[in-house]
């Protein structure tokens, strides 16, 4: 399978084009379809996990910084143009001494490439590159891309459009899977649009509701300014890497300084700004509290566990070239930490004041986001996929749950329409509850074991003050999450409708993931430590990137301060002891409140001024120069052609033609006018003629003869 | 007798005749005049028929006889003509014949 | 020799001064008279050039029908009798200058052509031959060996004139 990870994506791609065609006719309505494609997407993605981890740890890297590690490396790898998986073999050289001493060997990327075109003397390849990263990823993607399935062969029961939002969702997991098995920037680039699209396709599913519709451009157009920076950054990546998209080969140039270092900031900046808008980062975060006007299990899929992440998973990609251009190694600060640092801030912030269940998740989402962001940029690479796996768990239980919770109630609105519902609901109920411990992050839940995996990372690497953003995240989001709890399920049920647990398609997938949220932390508890050491790479190890394992003191002061957070809104909400209606007395938290009402303005920011200014203003320019200049131009050229068409008529064909023609005619009557008065119709005067030219003939004659 | 004499005869009378023609306004005056002009073509022909000898004297009065014939037709016919014009036009005024005038 | 050439310029005289007149005169009447002179004289030089029976047929048909013929037009084309004014038309001076062209070229031929030619056979010759030669009974053999088609030709012309006039000029 690891030979062959690109079955995985036509798989999908396959069950695409067989949903669009077939799906109609079948009595699921090509649910099957998209069922069994994934199924057995998810089966082979088990099995290349498998594989990987019973591959043998061969590769032996060296450790260190790349100052070390030079023009000892076999630069070769014969990727392009043929068609042989190979193995890159090192030679060891010189070890630096680290926090890692021994050299342990790794496991070595799978590659395998196919040329796919060639301009002028560069080759460009298509292929797959497999390594612990791509597995977990694959993993991660089908399972839940599986169980959204399931889950919305009974949510989305009776949708009009129920055949192509199976097809669009096949379409989506093949991009992201594109993605994640791509061995170069531009295939890469190919799964990050093609899931640009399917995100519009899925997030605009009820279309005719003119927000639905809204929401989804918006999402794409937010997105697609960040892909410009995407875009910027791969080429210039390509040209300053020497015309290459290859992954590997630009990770490895850029470790060892074949990178120009300017070229590689700009390169990394660019990528990184895509990164801001696909996983929705400060501050290009506001496409996604919108996009929750998309079916929940899209919610599920894409902004929970995997379009989003396809950010982090880029920048946890081409780790290299951000650690070098960021400096990552040194500590102190750095634009990847401090974006993704704001956003966890602030989003969580903007979760208190929400009402709607889903937007409290979608912020939620944002701001753990930006924990995975914060814990590439202060270097705890492992720790940040590790949250990336974990969340995909517990992120996509919770969107499910409230899928669930709005199919019995018919609505989202938390204040409104919800309450009390544990008495009705047991089993979504527990799961929620589940997701939601999970991801406050106690211990022995997934969140804990990988939030605190980053809070270590980020203190141990030299960013103290990211692991005080870290901790105040961890208070934020517990509080945050008991309030959705207690408005969702406990209290007094206000809404109207009759609620009632949901079917089996719908609670089978979130004990499915309740059971991951619970478990999945352990990979990598310390003594175990699996996940690391799947994941465990060339770059990460050529890089110096340091691995900081599960350490005591940071883990109780972060549960200490999750269990305050629990308590302090169990106590605003349950119990309603603190100071109510603050918001009422105080103007500074009216204020306070009504920034984060209207999630600071930046909506306003973006669509008033920028886009206002830019339609407003340029849109007038632009049409003043269409009609004055452009027009003015053909209508100029207009006027003049008729103007000397005029006289050409007036003085050339008036004057000159005719006046030949009227002339000839004239002529000709003319001198018939005077030929005519030969002809008098008197026969004497033509016998005169004639017997006058008959004597000159005669003498004529005569004379000459 | 000199040949001449009769030919040059008959070039004066061709002449008369022929200015006859030309200058008359009466249709019946042109007819006169072209009689004249056959009258001298006759003498012609007998002339230069004597020149010869008997069977040439001979053919020149023969055809003389039949030109006086013709003459004779051709005058009937042209009176009948001059006579529907005049009882067309209660003249016989050649000027005004100009029917074909362009 | 005397005699025919005072009597060839005596009538050669009268023919020019008559057909002049024929030409000239105002009078349509006194044209057909003068035309008779014209007529007559020729027929006299019929005579002298030994062509007695075309003298003969000359005054019987010129004079005796044809110029009764113009005598019977001139009757019933014009209401009265008399002198006309103006018969001659505007193109006399052309016409005139024409004819005396004309008659320049044809005389300047004619002496170039002929010159001093004389008649031999008139000469000299007694009448019996010339009479046996060239007399009617001559032309009558003639016309009724030699030329008998083309008499029948004329005859048929004469009769087609004949029924020509008639259709032409009869009353409907």
């Amino acid at each position: 399978m690891l030979d062959n990870a690109w079955v995985i994506p036509t798989l999908t791609f396959v069950s695409f084009w067989l949903i669009l065609f077939f799906g109609k006719r079948l009595p699921g309505h090509g649910a099957e379809i998209g069922i069994g494609a994934l199924g057995l997407a998810f089966v082979l993605s088990c099995v290349a996990v498998v594989q990987w981890v019973d591959r043998p740890a061969t590769e032996v890297v060296p450790h260190g910084t790349t100052e070390e590690v030079h023009g000892e490396e076999d630069e070769e790898h014969g990727a392009a143009g043929g068609q042989q998986g190979q193995d890159r073999q090192v030679v060891a050289t010189a070890v630096e001494t680290g926090e890692h001493a021994e050299e342990t060997p790794i496991r070595s990327a799978v590659e395998r490439n196919v040329t796919w075109f060639t301009i002028g003397d560069v080759e460009v390849t298509a292929g797959t590159a497999v390594d612990g990263l791509t597995v977990v990823m694959l993993f991660t993607v089908t399972l839940i891309s599986l169980l959204v399935h399931v889950f919305s062969t009974n949510y989305m029961h009776g949708d009009v459009r129920f055949t192509y939002f199976f097809a669009a969702l096949s379409l989506f997991t093949t991009g992201m899977l594109l993605l994640v098995v791509s061995s170069s920037t531009l295939q890469a680039l190919f799964g990050w649009e093609l899931m640009g699209l399917c995100s519009f396709m899925l997030i605009g599913h009820w279309w005719e509701k003119a927000e639905n519709s809204n929401a989804a451009m918006k999402a794409f157009l937010t997105t697609r300014t960040g892909d410009v920076g995407l875009l910027v950054g791969i080429v210039t990546l390509f040209f300053a890497a020497g015309q290459t998209f290859d992954i590997a080969l630009i990770n490895e140039r850029a470790l060892t300084g074949a990178i120009g270092h300017t070229a590689l900031v700009v390169g990394a900046v660019g990528l990184f700004i895509g990164v801001i808008g696909k996983s929705a980062q400060f501050p290009l975060h506001t496409w996604l509290p919108d996009a929750m006007a998309g079916p929940t299990p899209v919610s599920a899929l894409i902004h929970a566990a995997t379009m989003v992440v396809a950010g982090v998973y880029l920048v946890a990609r081409l780790y290299g070239v951000f650690w070098e251009a960021f400096d990552i190694g040194a500590g102190g600060v750095n634009p990847i930490a401090v974006v993704g640092g704001i956003t966890v801030l602030i989003a969580a912030a903007l979760a208190f004041v929400q009402d709607d269940i889903k937007k409290v998740l979608a912020y939620s989402t944002v701001s753990q986001l930006g924990y995975m962001v914060m814990a590439l940029g202060v270097g705890a690479w492992t720790a940040g996929i590790f949250h990336l796996f974990t969340h995909a768990f517990f992120k996509g239980l919770l969107f499910l749950g409230a899928g669930s919770v709005s199919h019995a109630v018919h609505s989202f609105d938390m204040k409104a329409d919800m309450g009390g519902l544990r008495k009705y609901m047991p089993t979504t109920f527990v799961t929620f509850l589940i997701g939601s411990v999970a991801l406050a992050g106690l211990f022995p839940l997934a969140g804990f074991w990988s939030k605190d995996e980053i809070l270590v990372g980020a203190a141990e690497n030299g960013y103290p003050v990211f692991e005080l953003v870290g901790i105040v995240g961890a208070f934020l989001t517990a509080a945050y999450m008991t309030r959705c709890v207690y408005l969702t399920f406990f209290g007094e049920y206000r809404g109207h409708a009759h609620p009632h647990e949901s079917p089996r398609p719908i609670t089978i997938p979130l004990i499915v993931l309740a059971v991951f949220s619970v478990g999945a932390g352990l990979l990598n508890a310390p003594g175990i430590e699996k996940f690391f050491e799947i994941t465990e790479n060339r770059v990460f190890l050529l890089a110096g990137v340091e691995h900081h394992s599960f350490e005591v003191f940071p883990a109780v002061v972060s549960t200490v301060v999750v269990l305050a957070a629990i308590a302090f809104a169990y106590l605003l909400f349950f119990e309603r002891r603190l100071p109510r209606g603050l918001t009422r007395r105080n103007a500074v938290a009216r204020s306070g409140y009504r920034l984060l009402i209207n999630k600071y303005y930046l909506d306003h920011l973006y669509t008033g001024v920028i886009v206002g200014s830019v339609k407003g203003a340029i849109a007038r320019a632009a049409y003043w120069f269409n009609q004055k200049v452009i027009d003015g131009v053909v209508n100029a050229v207009g006027i003049a052609a008729r103007r000397s068409g005029d006289w050409t008529y007036r003085h050339i064909d008036q004057a000159v033609v005719d006046a030949a023609v009227n002339g000839a005619g004239f002529g000709a009557e003319g001198f018939g006018g005077i030929l005519r008065t030969v002809q008098t119709g008197r026969v004497q005067q033509y016998a005169a003629l004639l017997f006058g030219a008959a004597t000159v003939l005669a003498l004529g004659l005569i004379i000459f003869v | 007798m000199l040949v001449n004499q009769f030919l040059v005869l008959g070039a004066v009378l061709f002449s008369i005749g022929v200015y006859g023609v030309l200058a008359r306004r009466n249709g019946v005056l042109v007819l006169m005049s072209i009689e004249l002009i056959l009258n001298a073509v006759n003498i012609n022909l007998v002339a230069l028929g004597a020149l010869h000898d008997a069977s040439g004297a001979v053919t020149g009065q023969v055809f003389a006889l039949f030109v006086i014939t013709i003459a004779a037709a051709e005058v009937g016919v042209g009176l009948a003509i001059v006579l529907l014009i005049y009882r067309n036009r209660a003249s016989v005024d050649l000027d005004e014949v100009d029917l074909m005038k362009g | 020799m005397a005699a025919q050439n005072l009597a060839f310029a005596v009538l050669a005289v009268v023919a020019v001064l008559a057909a002049l007149r024929v030409v000239t005169t105002r009078n349509v009447v006194h044209a057909a008279l003068y035309l008779v002179a014209v007529l007559g004289s020729v027929g006299a030089l019929y005579v002298l050039l030994a062509a007695e029976f075309l003298a003969a047929v000359q005054v019987l048909i010129y004079i005796g029908a044809i110029v009764v013929l113009f005598l019977f037009g001139i009757m019933l084309t014009r209401p009265t009798l008399g002198r006309d004014s103006g018969l001659d038309n505007d193109q006399r001076w052309l016409a005139g200058i024409t004819g005396l062209f004309l008659f320049g070229v044809l005389s300047y031929v004619l002496v170039e052509a002929f010159g001093d030619e004389r008649l031999p056979r008139l000469e000299g010759l007694d009448r019996e031959a010339l009479t046996a030669e060239r007399g009617t009974g001559a032309v009558g053999d003639a016309i009724f060996s030699t030329y008998l088609v083309p008499f029948e030709v004329v005859s048929v012309l004469l009769l087609a004139a004949l029924v020509g006039a008639i259709v032409l000029a009869r009353r409907e």
